[in-house]
């Protein structure tokens, strides 16, 4: 255990190391207990079935949340990158059907990304020179055209490859509760490891103060590229999950009202937390399936839930604040060494 | 197809065009008016038209009211509902985050779609027409009389909303919170009742949209406002957001190159086209075709 | 971690919603309803539910089957393909033994796929994609699901065979929804006949589904002043096409599917004279029809009352009739147990050929893709009303 001296007083650190072991195995401990659940059906088939749209949404709002909460753009573009996911991840698993889909399934997933991450260079070069309203347009504006190409490539081209509005079918159903949470820990730790580096920072102080950070000596238009490709990439992961969830893809389903719900969840979560982005995901996949005995009214509460949601709590649920089992841990650790000394590491 | 009849299709596809377009004007109106005001993307703007449409077929399905009565039923709830909003909604959000605003609006505008369609049902009403006018015929060439009135009374309406914010104290309330809401205040401005005005003006232009939109497509549903929101959003801002000529001419231009696309046969892109040309247009000018050129402050 | 919070979560909802379902007696069989009740399809999927839920009702207060009565579990899908297989899913966790559903041919196929896993009988009332019942890309037959609509290349094939043979039609064109499977399935079979049959394709013009301007494609239709035009798509665009047509100054003869039933409550009487559509049920044209539609309209008003309503009415007649066979096999069989969904859906296969639905008088008998086989009725709007012309 390290000991810093800040003015006198002792305050206890957790090495970093032992952080991330113990954020590991807590992790490990979850996926191995909901699996188990999920497995022995104490999680019925159909509460294992909202899991996995869960953990989808969980990728989806926290890659969202690179793009709105720490690059502070506004796309709205973002089920786009889903569709080219979902697509590609679902054409691959196709056609090597042949082989063991658990083992290709990453592959799968991470060929959805990168496709992805390519769309979002093409669509990111030209889309952030525009600013605010603009850049929430443009985005939208190519979303749609990525929906309009997958519904109509086929009869234009005259071959067999998206099948337009009759639905890509027979798509292997690869995701699990298992993988699907694995995913969605790992893209969350890769998210908030690259938002602790050099380039996190970087994407941050875009944020805050474009003008400043450039003169600053960052390259603005590099670390906006950057985190909008890395906020698309994971959207196509996320989509690649979605297509071996459900087994069939009709680009209905990446219309615009997709993008609205994530971004829903990311201003509703509070922007930039990661935590909040999760919540409410959680939250906004099963409040509809717990409000389901309301039938016909659901829709009408859940859209009175979001107004007062917003006019009570504009900041979001969490505002910017992020949970940090470590920093917890620590402030528990060091509550006898009185006089504390806030930390401001998060 | 001879050649005769080929420029008579091109005139006829270009009258489609403005009548679309015309509508699209209208709604786009409301959008800019609103966002350069206290700069909102008001999703809610696209329902308004559905209620307005509502309003229009109770009046003269349920109550047997005479149309002109049904028109002014649809202008002054559409006005009504508007400020209704503005004052509920979007009033206790005005110091937070913008996009807490933008969130809202989009609750908003689910709330009153699921609430009609509880309260109509599902299914699409039929309005009746509002006036009953025979087809012009330019020798031989046949022009519908619901697209010269539509495009009439849209330009109509564009003039008097030009006067009005160009001519009137209250117009010039208007411009001076959209430039800079502090100073305006300073100078003794109402600001709550310059936004309550602009949000009257724009649904009540949305209010007369309604009624155009149901003189050339005749049915109300619940769900009629998100794509035309979505639609005359796009016009906004092609047009330059904040801008009235522009919410205009992005109008005019979306409605025109649906019909032009449509016409040219490629009809299964136009909405790919629509907004390949909304970004080419940004790209080249990146505040839209009038839009105020973005001074960057440190 | 920031994800522990959120994962604690969610597992104590799992909890919670685990809590919900405790089994029940047996007196009762539980049927679903699966469709889309909100939305922008919103009145397929509540025309369908509340057919469906009409003859059950009708049918629990005459008593039930053998005493039993019917239960109905109904699950809203929002026309989303997640929400369509987590609400089934639900269904199935709830105990039911059947269902009636999906509505919209997408979700189908994702709810099908689904269901075919644990053999759940289900009858679609809407779903008319040939693919619903059987792919022919990997050859499977889902034995498991049956319909009580036409398939798609049926309607397309009679109208094309209808426009060439008694219409004496030259030229057609077609204006159909590109975002919509129905639309371009009932296009591309109609497309296939008129070429058999040498009838010339002038135009063919699609549009996005939503969309409420047509008069570009219109104006295109027009300047090569086809005979017929077929607009295989449902009835609400099919009122604004017809009106926008007329009022452009078109004048050839409309042709549409079985989408267009209940068209004549979209368009004036005027707009519509003489156009022609297939279908199985002709508003007010037999007793059962009128009694139907006059119970329909004093439970659900007449809003969402169109063909998917009979068909669905059917649906659950069709399914009612098979779970009565079930229950007087006298095998005292468990519901939603795996014997009871094979003996139900060997009863629908084999024992529907007596069920006098309102959309097939003669009975259901099912072809060997579990296609119903019924004959499609080519109906006129005359006078603003629905009227059957003649047996096709």
């Amino acid at each position: 255990m390290d000991k810093v001296k800040t003015g006198g007083a002792v305050y206890r650190r957790l090495p970093t190391g032992l952080r991330y072991l113990i954020n590991t195995a807590l992790f490990a401990l979850f996926l191995i207990t909901i699996t188990a659940l999920a497995d022995n059906r104490v999680i019925s088939y159909s509460d294992s079935k909202v899991l996995m749209l869960i953990a989808v949404n969980i990728i989806l709002a926290v890659s969202l949340n690179v793009a709105t909460g720490y690059l502070g753009q506004l796309p709205l573009g973002h089920a786009g990158f889903m569709a080219v996911g979902a697509y590609t991840s679902a054409l691959f698993m196709r056609s090597a059907s042949a082989y063991p889909g658990q083992l290709m399934f990453p592959l799968g997933l991470i060929l959805g990304g990168l496709v992805a991450a390519l769309f979002g260079l093409v669509i990111g070069i030209p889309a952030l020179r525009l600013k605010g309203d603009y850049l929430a347009i443009i985005t939208l504006g190519f979303s749609e055209i990525i929906r309009v190409v997958i519904l109509n490539i086929d009869s234009v081209l005259g071959f067999k490859l998206t099948f337009g509005a009759a639905s890509l079918k027979n798509i292997p159903t690869t995701t699990t509760v298992f993988n699907a949470f694995l995913w969605a820990g790992i893209v969350c730790f890769i998210i908030h490891a690259m938002m602790k580096s050099r380039h996190g920072r970087a994407i941050l102080s875009i944020r805050d103060n474009e003008i400043a950070s450039e003169s600053c000596g960052i390259s603005t238009t590099f670390y906006k590229t950057l985190g909008f490709c890395a906020s698309a990439f994971f959207a196509g992961i996320a989509g690649g999950l979605y297509a071996g969830y459900l087994g069939i893809l009709s680009p209905g389903s990446f219309g615009f009202m997709k993008s609205i719900e994530i971004l829903v969840m990311v201003v509703l979560g509070g922007m930039g937390s990661m935590l909040g982005s999760i919540i409410a995901a959680v939250a906004l996949t099963a409040l509809p399936e717990l409000l389901r005995a309301f039938s016909d009214y659901r829709m009408v509460v859940y859209s009175l839930v979001l107004i007062a949601m917003m006019i009570f709590r504009p900041e979001g649920l969490m505002g910017s604040y992020d949970f940090s089992l470590g920093g917890l841990l620590e402030r528990l650790l060091n509550r006898k060494s009185a006089p504390l000394i806030k930390e401001d590491e998060s | 197809m001879s050649d005769m009849t080929a420029i008579t299709t091109i005139l006829k596809q270009i009258l489609n065009g403005l009548q679309s377009g015309s509508i699209y004007a209208l709604i786009a109106l409301g959008y800019s008016m609103v966002y350069g005001i206290i700069m909102l993307l008001n999703f809610a703007h696209g329902d308004i038209i559905m209620v307005g449409a509502y309003l229009a077929w109770l009046c003269m399905v349920r109550f047997a009211l005479n149309p002109a009565l049904a028109v002014a039923a649809a202008v002054a709830g559409c006005t009504a509902l508007g400020m209704l909003i503005e004052k509920a909604a979007y009033t206790p959000l005005r110091s937070s985050p913008r996009l807490s605003l933008l969130i809202t609006a989009i609750g908003v505008s689910y709330l009153l779609e699921n609430t009609f369609q509880l309260i109509f049902g599902a299914g699409a009403k039929t309005v009746p027409p509002f006036f009953n006018a025979k087809n012009l015929s330019f020798g031989g060439v046949v022009l519908s009389s619901n697209a010269i009135v539509t495009i009439i009374a849209a330009a109509v309406c564009m003039a008097l909303l030009t006067l009005l914010v160009q001519k009137t104290k209250m117009g010039k309330a208007m411009r001076a919170v959209s430039e800079d809401m502090g100073a305006a205040q300073l100078m003794g401005i109402s600001i709550n009742r310059t936004i309550s005005f602009t949000f009257a003006v724009g649904s009540a232009l949305a209010g007369i949209g309604s009624v155009l939109y149901c003189t050339a497509y005749p049915q109300a549903d619940p769900m009629m406002g998100s794509m035309l929101g979505l639609k005359a959003f796009v016009a906004a801002v092609l047009g330059g957001i904040g801008s009235i000529p522009g919410a205009m001419i992005g109008g005019l231009a979306i409605g025109l190159a649906e019909a032009l696309v449509s016409a040219a046969g490629l009809s299964t892109w136009k909405d790919g086209v629509v907004f390949a040309i909304l970004i080419i247009v940004l790209v080249v000018k990146p505040t839209g075709i009038l839009g105020r050129s973005l001074n960057e402050k440190v | 971690m920031k994800k522990l919070i959120a994962l604690l979560l969610c597992v104590l909802l799992c909890f919670g919603m685990l809590s919900g379902c405790a089994g029940k007696g047996s007196d009762t069989i539980k049927v679903g309803i699966l469709g889309c009740h909100t939305g922008d399809y919103a009145i397929y999927g509540l025309a369908v539910r509340n057919g469906a839920e009409l003859y059950i009702k009708q049918l629990n207060e005459a008593g039930g089957i053998n005493g039993k009565k019917i239960e109905l579990v109904i699950y809203d899908n929002k026309a989303d393909n997640a929400e369509a297989v987590t609400a089934f899913t639900r269904m199935v966790d709830d105990g039911i033994t059947a269902l009636i559903g999906d509505v919209l041919t997408g979700n189908t196929l994702a709810v099908r796929t689904e269901a075919y896993k644990i053999n759940m009988p289900m009858i679609t009332a809407s779903a008319t994609a040939a693919e619903v019942t059987y792919d022919d890309e990997t050859g499977t037959l889902y034995s498991n699901v049956f319909r009580t609509c036409f398939i798609d290349p049926f309607q397309g094939q009679k109208m094309a065979e209808y426009a060439a043979k008694e219409l004496g039609a030259k030229k057609a064109a077609i204006l159909y929804d590109t975002g919509n499977d129905y639309s371009i399935g009932l296009k591309d079979a109609f497309i296939a006949k008129c070429g058999e049959l040498g009838v010339e394709i002038v135009n063919e013009e699609g549009y996005s589904s939503g969309d409420v301007d047509f008069r570009s494609q219109l104006t295109n239709i027009q300047a090569n002043e086809p005979d017929v035009v077929f607009a295989p798509i449902y009835y609400q665009d099919a009122g604004l096409i017809v009106t926008q047509a007329r009022d452009l100054g078109i004048d050839a003869t409309f042709l549409g599917g079985d989408g267009w039933a209940g068209v004549s409550g979209y368009a004036s009487a005027e707009d519509l004279e003489g156009s022609l559509f297939c279908s199985a049920y002709a508003s007010g044209s037999t007793d059962a029809i009128k009694e139907f539609e006059a119970a329909y309209t004093a439970a659900y008003g007449a809003d969402t009352l169109n063909m998917f309503a009979a068909t669905a009415y059917d649906a659950a007649m069709v399914l009612c009739n098979a779970l009565k066979t079930v229950e007087s096999s006298g095998k005292k069989l468990k519901p939603a147990s795996d014997e009871y969904k094979q003996a139900l859906i060997d009863a629908i296969r084999t024992g529907s050929g007596s069920v006098a639905g309102i959309t097939s008088a003669g009975g259901y008998t099912f072809d060997e893709h579990n296609n119903p086989i019924k004959d499609a009725v080519i109906i006129e709007v005359t006078g603003g009303t629905e009227k059957f012309k003649t047996l096709y």
